[in-house]
């Protein structure tokens, strides 16, 4: 299973990500992307890769989901 | 000022900080291996994290054999919390505690680069320290800037790589890409000092932890370190009585506990930061009731405020705002509508959004704050102010009280 | 297609793809800087400067083409790629041959963007403000409407344009990180809103 993850430095809060993706990022009160906790549905993958490639700072990566570690 | 120093252990200045002092108080380096010894003793590190340091050895060791690249160890001195000392007291004291636990942990992970990372005040008398030994593996020292993250390790990392000091992100992890993208390890000196006690065979190194202490004695504001045991009562470290107002634990990044509250928790005991309340950087200060808890900490905030890294747009954008909001709310003054209700999104809005733990630490504080002095929060909205003394309790460096 | 009609046709593909990529540079700075244009969803507007450019490349393609294939000026197939190989003045056509190496490499670097390092992409993608000066050269160089009339007049706009793009992009832009976090301390504390009525604040 995958999931988005966000660098925050590389992000300057372009916002497209949450036009693309709108069921699973929400831009909060300054245009900074805010990711639904989890792994990405499946029937969302293709689009949540779309993301990825689109962000102009490459902030988003789909990562492969791993168990957490400190 | 440091006006004293108390309790034996690490900070015992009998012998002086030269060598020969060093030698006849703990006797030479024994080649016995750091990772056992650190878990033999339970060592947490006391850099503020509070993670066990035998697991974190293991780990770069583990990421040295994986990549096949030989490890840095980075002692970090950096101390960027204004209020801390204690990291400045050892270096200055027991220097030579931290080198030899800087030396037995490069050995055990097969380092070849170790780093002494300190104030540039602190450098030439390590220099003159380091001149006095005769150490398998050389030992750079690197000046930092007085800014409250140069200590945060990734940022550490950054400027001994000659960038900023400013924190990177934490994928891929310090332990397996750190210096000159190497696995690095970064300890805070005091627990290398520790380690240096324990791979001689003295367990109860582990058992306590420096303390800086900051309190108001007969009108004046009395700074010192000092050696505490871990999991003793908070009441044994600082006077609590009438006098103090509430105590703050841990640091800019720690919590206020109200002084009924303070006076009957105890340290965080040792090896589990679980029980007690935690220590983070070893600070503790006791707010006199004279003094407005909301006042101080609204300028303990506009200073974290301002110590942003600017790098993560919601620790840009959250925490200036929360820092005004705080400022207003410390004035005896109505409070404005939905102000409280913006600070606490506000605080929502930024935990856990950065590339380090800047803004949670920041909120952690601000959170207890409104906890602890909800009285007095209530007593400004009226118009008034139960502190007397407007004067700065707390260490906000470079900026105007 | 006789020999006039395809010097005209490449003249005209030209100067359509240098408007092309005055455009393309303006879209990149707005984009650059999080500008919106009215209406338009900030994917568009990314969408918009990465379409433009592919359009220009192709009047690009149609444009070196005919400069090949044209029989009145000897310019042989290896001159598209390598410089200085034409017999037709070699220099002029050397700047749009080294123009159309930068705008094969950025388009390249961008089609594959998510899998080469993002330093790579960067540096080959600022480039374009290499490209753009030597197909202004280029064009002032080889061709030959512009030395009058309405073509000078187009090639003249479109460098201005681009250079007062680049000069509002580079007024615009953010302080450095060291730098922010104490400006956005001053501007709130300075400011009549607390909190609410501030502009948000950029971290690059």
């Amino acid at each position: 299973m995958s999931r988005l993850v966000l660098d925050p430095i590389r992000c300057t809060g372009h916002g497209l990500c949450a036009e693309l993706l709108p069921e699973g990022i929400v831009l909060d009160e300054w245009g900074y992307p805010m990711l639904a906790a989890g792994d990405v549905p499946r029937d969302l993958l293709r689009r949540a890769r779309q993301v990825a490639t689109a962000c102009p700072t490459r902030a988003l990566t789909l990562a492969r989901s791993v168990m957490s570690e400190s | 000022m440091i006006t004293a120093c108390l309790g034996p252990g690490i900070l015992d200045p009998s012998g002086g900080p030269g060598l020969a002092g060093h030698l006849a108080r703990y006797g030479s380096l024994p080649a016995a291996d750091a990772v056992q010894a650190a878990e033999r003793c339970g060592l947490h590190g006391r850099g503020g994290a509070g993670f066990p340091v035998a697991t974190k050895l293991r780990s770069v060791l583990a990421a040295s054999r994986a990549s096949g690249r030989r490890p840095v160890v980075v002692a970090n001195g950096a101390e960027g919390e204004p209020a801390s000392a204690k990291d400045a007291v050892l270096l200055t004291r027991s220097p030579h505690l931290v080198l030899d636990g800087l030396q037995t942990v490069g050995r055990a992970l097969g380092a070849d680069t170790l780093i002494l990372a300190a104030a540039p005040a602190l450098l030439p008398a390590l220099e003159a320290r380091l001149a006095e030994r005769r150490d398998a593996l050389p030992v750079r020292l690197h000046p930092v800037a007085e800014r409250f993250l140069a200590g945060e390790r990734s940022a550490l990392v950054s400027s001994i790589d000659g960038g900023p000091p400013l924190p990177r992100a934490k994928v891929p992890p310090i332990r397996e890409r750190g210096v000159t993208k190497r696995p690095t390890l970064v300890q805070n000196v005091e627990t290398l000092a520790r380690l240096a006690l324990a791979v001689r065979g003295d367990t109860s190194a582990a058992g306590s932890t420096l303390v800086t202490r900051r309190e108001e004695i007969s009108g004046l504001v009395r700074v010192d370190v000092v050696d505490v045991p871990l999991g003793a009562p908070l009441a044994d470290v600082v006077r609590i009585d009438d006098g103090v107002g509430a105590v703050l634990v841990g640091g800019y990044h720690g919590i206020w506990l109200s002084a009924e509250v303070a006076s009957s928790v105890a340290l965080e005991a040792p090896g589990a930061a679980a029980a007690g309340v935690a220590l983070g950087a070893g600070v503790v200060a006791a707010l006199p009731a004279s003094r407005c808890g909301l006042r101080e900490t609204a300028r303990v905030v506009g200073y974290l405020a301002a110590e942003s890294a600017g790098q993560c747009g919601p620790c840009l954008n959250g925490l200036p705002r929360i820092a005004a909001a705080l400022d207003d709310l410390a004035r005896p003054a109505r409070m404005p509508t939905a102000m409280l209700e913006d600070l606490l999104r506000w605080c929502g809005l930024v935990r856990g959004r950065g590339a380090c733990s800047h803004p949670d630490g920041t909120v952690r504080l601000v959170r207890s704050a409104l906890e602890v002095f909800g009285a007095e929060l209530a007593i400004h909205d009226a118009g008034g102010c139960t502190a007397v003394d407007p004067a700065p309790f707390l260490p906000t460096p470079g900026s105007s009280p | 297609m006789n020999g006039a009609a395809m010097w005209y046709l490449n003249r005209a593909s030209g100067i359509v793809a240098l408007v092309l990529m005055t455009a393309v540079i303006v879209l990149g700075v707005v984009v650059r800087r999080q500008g919106r244009l009215p209406g338009l969803p900030r994917f568009v507007l990314v969408g918009l400067h990465r379409n433009v450019s592919l359009l220009s490349a192709l009047f690009l393609v149609v444009h070196v083409t005919t400069a090949v294939l044209d029989p009145f000026v000897d310019i042989g197939p290896a001159a598209a790629v390598v410089p200085f190989a034409s017999n037709w003045r070699p220099a002029a056509v050397a700047l749009g041959t080294l123009a159309v190496d930068l705008l094969v490499l950025i388009v390249v670097t961008s089609l594959v963007r998510g899998r080469i390092p993002i330093v790579l992409w960067r540096v080959v993608h600022w480039s374009a403000y290499l490209l753009w000066p030597l197909a202004f050269l280029h064009a002032v160089a080889a061709g030959s409407d512009v030395r009058s009339g309405w073509a000078l007049a187009v090639v003249l706009v479109c460098a201005g344009v681009v250079a007062g793009t680049a000069v509002v992009g580079w007024l615009l832009r953010p302080p450095p990180a060291a730098d922010r976090a104490p400006a956005a301390m001053a501007s709130i504390v300075s400011g009549a809103g607390r909190g609410s009525g501030v502009a948000v604040f950029r971290n690059g």
